[in-house]
């Protein structure tokens, strides 16, 4: 009935609609889409001498190739960097869950009075700035001999995302009806039973938003490696950086980037496809 | 041996005192009703007895034994809550299954009770859907038919009418009377509406403030109601502010003030000198032309003052000379002799003998 009544709405606030969305869409028509249709182009296109890109049409002939596609995915060293990418990613989102939901399980069951402020604990680092927290990781590092290792890179990962996965879990959970564990535990259902068969189910897309919001940047995370990892460490968003700021090689940057985006948005799809609650009894 | 004995249970929030020494005993197979207004106390003895509240003093025991500090997943107690409570990520097949599960039973044993308990409640054919694609109803037998799966030794229902609208709970009344007939589970049942107390009971224990102010069959309420609080609750009375004359073996002889004399039944306990009131369902009083009074044992002269007409009866407001006004219900099952009375007119009211009880203060 309430969706029924919303359609209503919204079929008369048409026009408003229309007004509200259209600067939002122009902005990601400018910022979001025409850079990446100008970076596909570009992963199609020859580096310029002096960097930037040759130009696509020259000596009366298109200058198009699928160069730098060869070249990605003709030498295992790319695959490697981008499975260690992968890993990495996981990990820190897998250490993430783990220590985030008892967090927002605890801050969701605290004095309504209390969660304002615990919440504002949890996102309190945002108020100071990312690089200077991760320094801070140099300096507790350093002195433990763990500094430049992958531990070191996975610890900062976790440091930096932890808040991400916190919010979306803490707001699901927040929402949980009481009255269902006390049915489940009026029915017979134990401490354990009543968050395996109640609470966990129900928190599943706390949990995949907090993932997507956790796994996709630590994906592309080019600061934290850098600082806190060894050469052996790389990842691919140190490697996307290199190839614009160092090598000067815009088509591969570009290369990397696209299929790097591919397979985030593979990735998605498939956790669509298996996240998508069931319809029917088995 | 009763089902459940409640033994002086007693529970405090702060300064309140949510129950005040309440002793009560459930027989097995009964349709037990608590009824009160809100914050009587009612919700609180329900939640203790289904064990998430524990009691300050006193104890509960089923079939003889205590169930003080046996959590709620260990009591053979289920309860329909008022939200009904349905896991929302769970078919109807799945919320209903779910106790059997708890209980451990095998797939096959699972499936099949499963398929018989909602035959009972009238659902296979909702078996694979989720809870919001319900109705209201739909959603109501389910929440009862995971009650009752793995018959509890007691069901409690909280209110779980409440949120269905007035047709459809008429309707479900009904069924649950069927079905707690058919299934012989004890049910408590917990309302804040005298009318579904009377219509689904066998026996009914009215509270307020903390305390059981009195048990009995529905009938035996309304008809003798103990005090005013119980008289007032339930049903509509009018109440006549009486000092007693006479108390005889033979009668009763009430005397209200500005109006004149009442003759009642006797009854015990009741002496000469005592206050109180006389109390008179508006289906017991008469309205008869000025004078023709017949063998109406108290009557008196007034003035119809409102009328109320509901389809199957009228309900007349009639100012007595003194000015208290006593309310009348008239059936209307004669289209041909109803004569509607207008505001205005003067008419006689009177009622036989044994009609009304005398309440003490």
């Amino acid at each position: 009935m309430t969706e029924k009544r919303r359609h209503q709405v919204s079929q008369r606030d048409a026009p408003t609609r229309w007004l509200v969305s259209l600067p939002p869409t122009l902005f990601l028509l400018v910022f979001f889409l025409a850079p990446a249709l100008l970076m596909i182009g570009a992963s199609f296109q020859q580096p310029g001498d002096f960097g930037g890109l040759a130009p696509a049409w020259q000596n009366g002939q298109l200058n198009l190739s699928l160069e730098t596609y060869h070249f990605f995915f003709g030498d295992w060293i790319y695959a490697e960097i981008f499975f260690r990418s992968f890993l990495v990613a996981a990990a820190t989102t897998l250490i993430c869950l783990l220590l985030a939901y008892p967090l927002a399980l605890a801050i969701a069951g605290s004095a309504r009075r209390h969660r304002h402020l615990l919440v504002l604990l949890v996102i309190l680092p945002f108020a100071s700035n990312f690089l200077i927290r991760v320094y801070a990781w140099i300096i507790l590092l350093g002195p433990a001999d763990l500094l430049y290792t992958p531990f070191a890179v996975i610890a900062g990962m976790v440091y930096v995302h932890l808040p991400f996965m916190v919010l979306p879990l803490y707001t699901n959970l927040d929402r949980h009806d009481l009255a269902l564990l006390e049915a489940a535990q009026d029915l017979g259902a134990g401490t354990w039973t009543r968050f395996r068969r109640i609470t966990l189910p129900l928190s599943l897309p706390g949990i995949w938003a907090g993932s997507a919001l956790v796994f996709i940047p630590v994906l592309g995370m080019f600061a934290i490696p850098e600082l806190l990892g060894g050469t052996r460490d790389i990842l691919v968003g140190n490697l996307i950086k290199e190839q614009f700021l160092d090598n000067r090689d815009w088509p591969l940057g570009s290369t990397l980037s696209i299929v790097l985006t591919a397979a985030v948005l593979l990735l998605a799809a498939l956790s669509a496809l298996v996240g998508r609650p069931r319809r029917s009894a088995p | 041996m009763a089902l459940l004995d409640i033994r002086n249970v007693s529970r405090r929030f702060g300064d309140l005192k949510a129950l005040d020494d309440v002793s009560l005993s459930i027989e097995a197979g009964e349709f037990f009703t608590l009824v009160g207004p809100s914050g009587c106390g009612k919700t609180t003895l329900l939640r203790i007895i289904a064990g998430f509240d524990d009691p300050d003093g006193g104890d509960l025991l089923l079939d003889g034994q205590s169930l003080a500090g046996m959590p709620p997943e260990k009591r053979p107690v289920h309860t329909v809550f008022q939200s009904y409570a349905l896991f929302p990520h769970l078919t109807v097949a799945q919320n209903v299954a779910f106790p059997l599960q708890m209980a451990g039973k095998s797939e096959s044993e699972i499936r099949s009770r499963v398929k018989e308990t909602l035959e009972l409640v009238h659902l296979t054919d909702k078996a694979r859907q989720f809870p919001h694609e319900l109705s209201g109803g739909q959603r109501q037998r389910v929440a009862l038919a995971r009650s009752l799966i793995n018959n509890p030794r007691l069901l409690l229902l909280d209110e779980p009418l409440a949120a269905l609208d007035a047709r459809l709970r008429v309707q479900i009344q009904g069924e649950l009377i069927a079905l707690q007939r058919e299934v012989g589970i004890t049910f408590v049942f917990v309302t804040h509406s005298q009318e579904e107390a009377l219509a689904l009971s066998h026996r009914i224990a009215v509270m307020n403030e903390g305390r059981i102010v009195q048990i009995g069959a529905p009938e035996q309420i309304y008809s003798s109601p103990k005090n005013r609080f119980v008289a007032d609750f339930i049903g509509t009375i009018n109440l006549l502010s009486v000092d007693v004359r006479e108390a005889t073996s033979d009668h009763l002889r009430l005397h209200a003030a500005g109006l004149g004399e009442i003759t009642s039944v006797p009854a015990s306990g009741v002496a000469a000198g005592q206050r109180g009131a006389f109390a008179l369902r508006p289906e017991q009083v008469n309205v008869v032309a000025p004078g023709d009074f017949q063998e109406l044992d108290n009557h008196f002269h007034g003035t119809v003052r409102d009328h109320l007409y509901l389809g199957d009866v009228t309900l007349y407001k009639i100012a007595l000379d003194n000015g208290v006004v006593l309310e009348a219900l008239l059936t209307n099952s004669l289209p041909g002799c109803v004569r509607f009375l207008e505001r205005g007119d003067p008419v006689g009211v009177g009622w036989r003998r044994e009609a009304g009880v005398f309440l003490h203060d």
